[in-house]
């Protein structure tokens, strides 16, 4: 199908009788970088290891590369990379064993030092991966992933746990790699941030099932897609309003916040009031755009309001 | 690198790239064996402890065989080295992949199971190997224990060994698969080895344990190990104390060679679909 990568409609599972996935319909295109939100629980672990072909799936469709996951063929193993959560794994061997230990298990790997070089790790390729740090095993782990040169790769919350500078460490070395490859990546997270800075596209999963579904800036916007000015100074406010769909709240020690779709123009409109007024800063000025964080939450709590909406 | 996507030339054809990939993960299982200390305390030189110990302890012959009795512990031990190299190891060893997050490290890779498990016994089968020699040598040069002194009697020691460490990785493979966690590996491996141990006249003459412990010792590999190993390390005055009053060789072929095929099957069983660190 049109560069669809990953293609899966109602997929479900359940553990014992409780269901895990219900009805998860998702759609990764070729060479995106395509996140997966969603609160502890909701279905992301379940849905990565159906896709990367480790679970079998109660039901619904699904394609992964052209190929059912639970019947895969002799080769498709070689085109999907996955960088699991848990790591650990050849302590005892140095990095360069490691990696070269894997490339071997593909048939037309990347060059083992230039895959090294990338990731940060040519320095310590003789050192044995138990003895690195936390950031330096995670990039290990990353280096495995991708040696056999995979057309689609999963990274399960690959900078969690890990210290802010060895996080951008991390990022860094992923945008490396999905720019110079083209590589598909579905990312799981917890991190907006992570979120933010390496995914084009994503899902926000909630008990079992895609609520949302678009790119980051469509997420943000999660509910409402309102831009929020903030500044100190009710005077300010022009007495004809604002335009657009606004909303201005006054907070302690005269602060205003406004919530408004249309942000330059309530901007336009605070400022010439400023300008009538003389002034010439406005005080403590803060424009910003929906977060994704702001989004997800909206987003996950959207199902509860619209019940409440139904209900009332 | 060969491109492998043509369609396989039979079976010989297909089975190149398993043992291929069977012999980098014996290398890889190696060096990693080889740099855990723990492992290496664990299995290899806890047996090399016990025959300084005993050999040391034990003065005399064994009853009425003019023999002296640390030879006879000498063969009782190498034998229990290759059970600890390679079933004890690898029940323990392939738990700690399972763990440690190696397997499914492993199973997001093309390796097959049958590659894994094939480094695996690789491994074991090396490390017994050099366990053997090592044992037999500090038997040899500290004991007093001779070597065989025939091409029959080394045939002997050839073919038991390596029915032996055969035997008992197939069976520490299979057996793996019963236990999930390092925590539960040890002891579920630890209580059998001892007990067989005590039941198959490794630390004991084996004719001086009652009959029903000796009838359950020979359904297991070990006492049959030692028996062997006996054979070609003793001199032939042994024989006669022997519970058969012979060597047995026929029966010790047919018990081992049962349990590799046993365990090669069980093997196939266990890990036929998935590799093992999925559910």
């Amino acid at each position: 199908m049109d560069g669809a990568v990953i293609e899966c409609t109602g997929l479900r599972k359940a553990y014992r009788g409780s269901p895990a996935l219900r009805g998860l319909d998702l759609r990764v295109a070729h060479g995106e970088v395509f996140a997966l939100l969603g609160p502890n629980g909701a279905g992301k672990t379940t849905a990565v290891e159906i896709m990367g072909g480790f679970l079998a799936r109660d039901g619904g469709e699904l394609s992964v590369l052209g190929r059912d996951p639970e019947r895969p063929g002799p080769h498709w193993r070689r085109r999907v990379g996955v960088v699991p959560q848990q790591a650990g794994a050849f302590a005892e061997l140095t990095v360069r064993e490691a990696v070269a230990h894997v490339a071997g298990l593909y048939p037309r790997p990347a060059p083992v030092d230039g895959l090294l070089a990338t990731v940060g790790l040519a320095e310590v390729a003789g050192r044995r991966i138990g003895r690195l740090s936390g950031g330096q095993r995670r990039r290990v782990d990353i280096a495995l992933g991708v040696v056999g040169r995979p057309e689609l790769l999963f990274l399960d919350e690959p900078t969690t746990g890990l210290d802010v500078v060895a996080r951008r460490e991390v990022w860094a070395t992923v945008r490396t790699l999905t720019r110079e490859s083209g590589t598909t990546v579905v990312l799981t997270s917890h991190s907006m941030a992570e979120v933010e800075e390496l995914a084009d596209r994503g899902a926000v999963i909630a008990e079992g099932r895609a609520i949302a579904l678009g790119s980051i800036a469509e997420l943000a916007a999660g509910r409402s897609s309102r831009c929020e000015i903030r500044f100190t100074g009710h005077r300010l406010l022009p007495p004809s309003g604002l335009p657009g769909d606004t909303e201005a709240e006054l907070l302690a020690d005269d602060r205003v916040r406004v919530r408004t779709t249309e942000p330059s123009g309530a901007l336009r409109a605070v400022l010439d009031r400023a300008g009538e007024l003389g002034i010439a800063e406005v005080p403590e000025l803060r424009v910003s755009r929906p977060t994704l964080e702001s989004g997800y939450l909206s987003l996950l709590a959207a199902p509860a309001r619209t019940e409440e909406e139904a209900r009332s | 690198m060969t491109s492998t996507s043509a369609p396989a030339r039979g079976p010989v054809a297909a089975l190149r790239p398993v043992l291929r990939a069977g012999r980098s993960r014996t290398g890889v299982e190696l060096k990693g064996y080889v740099r855990n200390r723990q492992a290496l305390l664990f299995t290899s030189a806890l047996p090399l402890l016990l025959l300084v110990v005993f050999a040391t302890l034990f003065t005399g012959d064994a009853a009425g065989t003019g023999v002296p009795l640390r030879h006879v512990l000498v063969c009782g031990i190498i034998a229990s080295g290759m059970m600890a190299t390679t079933f004890l190891s690898l029940v323990v060893g392939i738990a700690s992949d399972r763990e440690d997050g190696t397997l499914k490290r492993l199973a997001a890779t093309p390796l097959t199971p049958a590659g894994y498990v094939l480094g695996k016994a690789g491994q074991a089968v090396v490390v017994g190997l050099a366990e053997t020699v090592l044992l037999l040598a500090v038997g040899r040069f500290g004991y007093g224990v001779a070597l065989p002194d025939t091409a029959y009697r080394w045939w002997t020691l050839a073919w038991v060994t390596a029915l032996g460490l055969v035997s008992c990785a197939l069976a520490g493979i299979a057996f793996s698969r019963l236990t999930s966690t390092v925590k539960a590996a040890l002891p579920a491996t630890q209580i059998p080895y001892l007990v067989l141990q005590l039941i198959s006249g490794v630390f004991f003459v084996f004719t001086s344990l009652p009959g029903s412990l000796r009838l359950a010792a020979s359904c297991f590999p070990l006492k049959w190990i030692a028996q062997g190993l006996r054979s070609a390390l003793l001199p032939g005055s042994f024989r006669a104390a022997e519970a058969a009053g012979g060597w047995e060789h026929g029966r010790t072929a047919l018990v081992l060679g049962a349990w590799c095929v046993g365990g090669f099957l069980l093997c196939l069983l266990a890990f036929r679909r998935r590799p093992p660190g999925l559910r």
